[in-house]
């Protein structure tokens, strides 16, 4: 047993590392640490330099720009970039929409699509939930109805993020109800967002940013080149994006670096004249995170480990999704309360002695709630498990 | 980065598992627990025989020179089986101080006799008022003439009963609490002085309250070099800890196993209960837990035996707040979805409550890890 990386891995990590050093520009990583709300400039930036180092897409097939990592050279990337601050990677082109075209796109849509993902040219966004579609993914409603050489769309989509600066979306859409099961008959759509009848609303969150909105589709007209894979059997195409989706949610490179944000923070609020950092009530909620944050690092890279030999990651990836949200839920708290009634500021209306850092906790704590309801529900990850690891 | 077992740690555990099997069965446990003596000679020849005796001991003693990972498939297989043998307090902690601060003379005459099963260790530390503070040693020890005068009291003294030689800390200078002036001491069980009340725990282990009055000593019963023993101590009882935290993993799988099996059989109003989601997500995070649980503990044994001490500390205090938290929610809901069923005596998992609720102490608890790992920073 030895939990190091190898010479090789260590060599790489440390070739990142310097990497990022060198063409991580502040201003990016002010906002990212300071949680500040990231344009569409900046998250195509990031994407932009990635992809002048040739990393712009790393799981990506070698033709098409992939680096031919190992899982374990992706996953010291994916910590490095979460430890120093990068803009999160935009998931819904190169991580999500990409690797669909590679495994059912036909060679003209890869042509037309890929590479403006890798180069940060186009963003995406995805069409997934609905109104009245959430956990249960295969309700969906949104319909696409083939005349001629067209679908016809028409609908509606919400949780939407980012479609506000969205260029294109890739849609899970019904596209016949003639099937005994609901799961059969939906198809995969690329839309353009230009297209006439989509429009996007806003929903605003309770921190005050705008991250997910609604999109509305009436009578939109899409090319019918731009349905990936079969008609009606989108379904496969949803299940393999799943499966694919979520190695690296456990997050655990940014978890370490706002475990530090957090100790810095305990150090310079003052409780009865001490440091809050010396009380043992806080200090020992702050420690018991730190061991639980200690414990998914070592289960991540224990799982790597059984991945190696080419194994397909299964319902260990919710276990990681779990364990990491659950982590950085509780890190937003601790900030929230490490800093006391500071934590109540939230938009300086005339004062010049506002202090943005202490503002922007509150705001996050309220907006972290968000990871244990998306993609895939902390209880939806628990029914996975429950159906594939323990045959319950 | 490498999480599997070698090929030799495969073996091992292949082994001690078929043992376990066949050997050392529920029922057969239970006989032995009964007995008078509480643990059975047979099962610990049979561990001398399978070279788990000298796993961790250097070859000139007749061992095999392994880490604590070495010992890690014996630990798990410990804690599956529940076995009530003095494994850890003989190799895991008393042939430890020998090993590792013991004079050549002491190493020649306990080692060989431990790897062959001839000699039972046990240490005896824990103290009245010490709670779980190392450097609590009241029990004195007067140096005289040609050796020293043992006095004083030592509490849960686990295996103290079947040992042949007693590990002993006692001071020999200093204040109760002091760092400096802590010695340790190999007492034959049976000396001149030495009074013990034994009793059975808990969970199903043997152990005395202990009592020196007047126990003389000869010079050469001083392992290392006089008060300066709390270093060893500390290094010992976290290799111990990396060890237990190991011996948890196993009960942890067992009871989450058992459960498991038990939600798929029992029905109630015509179905599995495991068709129930309440009770499905419980399982879940039963599993989870253990998952991370196992990972600290393959960190603890990694870093048991650690150049840096301040990274070990941290490890092992890390490790065992993780396993002594892990031990109480895994040992809680094992018995809460099995009902009324998980109460009995009759069922095995019920002994697996004992030993994880227990474990969940031992060597420290949670809040006793929590302050040693916030101060190492």
């Amino acid at each position: 047993m030895d939990l190091n990386y190898s010479p090789e891995e260590t060599v790489f990590r440390d070739e990142v590392r310097a990497w990022l050093k060198d063409n991580l520009p502040d201003e990016l990583r002010d906002k990212v640490v300071n949680y500040e709300e990231l344009t569409k400039e900046d998250l195509l930036r990031w994407q932009k330099i990635t992809a002048e180092r040739g990393w712009g897409a790393p799981d990506w097939p070698e033709e098409w720009g992939g680096t031919n990592w190992t899982i374990v050279q992706r996953h010291i990337f994916e910590e490095e970039c979460g430890h120093a601050g990068c803009p999160p990677r935009i998931p819904f082109g190169v991580s999500m929409c990409a690797p669909v075209l590679h495994q059912f796109g036909t060679q003209e849509q890869k042509q037309r699509f890929l590479p403006d993902m890798y180069n940060g040219d186009v963003f995406w966004c995805q069409g997934y939930s609905e109104p009245g579609s959430g956990s249960d993914l295969a309700s969906l409603k949104t319909s696409a109805v083939r005349e001629g050489d067209s679908y016809v769309v028409n609908g509606q989509k919400i949780w939407t993020t980012w479609a506000q600066y969205a260029d294109w979306i890739f849609c899970l859409v019904r596209t016949s109800t003639d099937f005994p099961k609901r799961q059969q008959g939906i198809s995969f759509l690329l839309m353009d967002m230009n297209t006439p009848g989509i429009s996007v609303r806003p929903l605003m969150l309770m921190d005050g940013g705008h991250e997910v909105n609604e999109v509305f589709f009436d009578d939109v007209r899409v090319p019918a080149e731009n349905l990936v894979h079969e008609e009606n059997d989108g379904w496969t195409v949803a299940k393999y994006l799943l499966g694919h989706e979520r190695l690296g949610t456990g997050n655990t490179g940014a978890s370490k670096r706002e475990v530090l944000r957090l100790k810095e923070l305990a150090a310079q609020q003052h409780k009865n004249g001490k440091p809050l950092i010396d009380d043992p009530r806080f200090r020992d909620r702050l420690s018991r995170v730190e061991v639980e944050l200690m414990a998914l690092e070592i289960t991540n890279l224990r799982f790597l480990d059984q991945m190696r030999g080419g194994r397909a990651p299964g319902a260990e990836v919710s276990l990681l999704k779990i364990r990491g949200t659950e982590i950085q839920q509780a890190l937003t708290e601790l900030m929230l309360e490490a800093v006391g009634p500071f934590a109540q500021p939230f938009r300086s209306l005339h004062a010049t002695d506002f202090d943005q850092h202490t503002a922007s906790i509150a705001p996050r704590y309220c907006n972290y709630r968000k990871t244990s309801i998306y993609a895939g529900s902390n209880e939806i990850q628990r029914n996975i498990i429950s159906k594939a690891s323990l045959g319950l | 980065m490498n999480f599997d077992y070698s090929e030799e740690q495969q073996l091992l555990a292949q082994s001690i598992r078929q043992f376990l099997t066949k050997e050392y069965t529920f029922a057969a446990r239970q006989a032995v627990i009964e007995s008078d003596q509480g643990y059975s000679e047979q099962v610990w020849a049979t561990f001398a025989e399978m070279g788990l005796l000298g796993l961790p001991f250097a070859s000139e003693v007749g061992g095999f020179g392994g880490n604590a990972v070495d010992l890690m498939p014996v630990m798990e297989a410990i804690g599956d089986g529940l076995i009530v043998e003095p494994y850890l307090a003989s190799v895991g902690l008393g042939g430890q101080f020998i090993a590792r601060g013991g004079s050549q003379a002491q190493k020649q005459e306990i080692l060989p006799a431990l790897v062959t099963g001839q000699c039972k260790l046990a240490f005896a530390q824990t103290e009245r008022e010490a709670r779980y503070n190392l450097a609590h040693v009241a029990c004195r020890a007067e140096k005289t003439e040609n050796g020293y005068t043992l006095e004083g009291e030592k509490c849960v003294v686990l295996h103290a009963p079947c040992a042949d030689k007693l590990i002993v800390s006692a001071r020999t200078a200093g204040q109760t609490t002091a760092a400096d002036g802590i010695s340790l001491f190999v007492v034959d069980r049976s000396a001149p002085g030495v009074t013990l009340t034994s009793y059975r725990t808990i969970d199903n282990l043997r152990a005395a309250d202990m009592r020196f009055a007047g126990t003389v000593v000869p010079a050469e019963a001083l392992i290392g070099q006089e008060g300066q023993a709390l270093p060893l101590i500390e290094a010992v009882v976290d290799y111990a800890t990396a060890l237990v935290c190991a011996e948890a993993i196993g009960a942890m799988q067992f009871a989450n196993d058992t459960t498991l099996e038990y939600l798929k059989t029992r029905k109630q109003f015509g179905v599995p209960i495991g068709s129930f989601q309440a009770l499905q997500h419980r399982m879940v995070d039963m599993t989870i837990i253990c998952e991370q649980a196992k990972s600290m503990a393959c960190l603890a044994c990694v870093k048991a035996d650690s150049a840096d001490a301040d990274e070990r500390r941290r490890i092992i205090s890390a490790a065992k707040i993780h396993i002594a938290d892990a031990c109480r929610h895994i040992s809680q809901e094992a018995v809460q979805l099995h009902g009324g069923m998980g109460m009995t005596e009759e069922l095995k998992v019920s002994h697996t409550f004992r030993r994880l609720t227990m474990i969940a102490q031992t060597f420290g608890d949670a809040d006793h890890h929590l302050e040693r790992f916030a101060a190492c920073g």
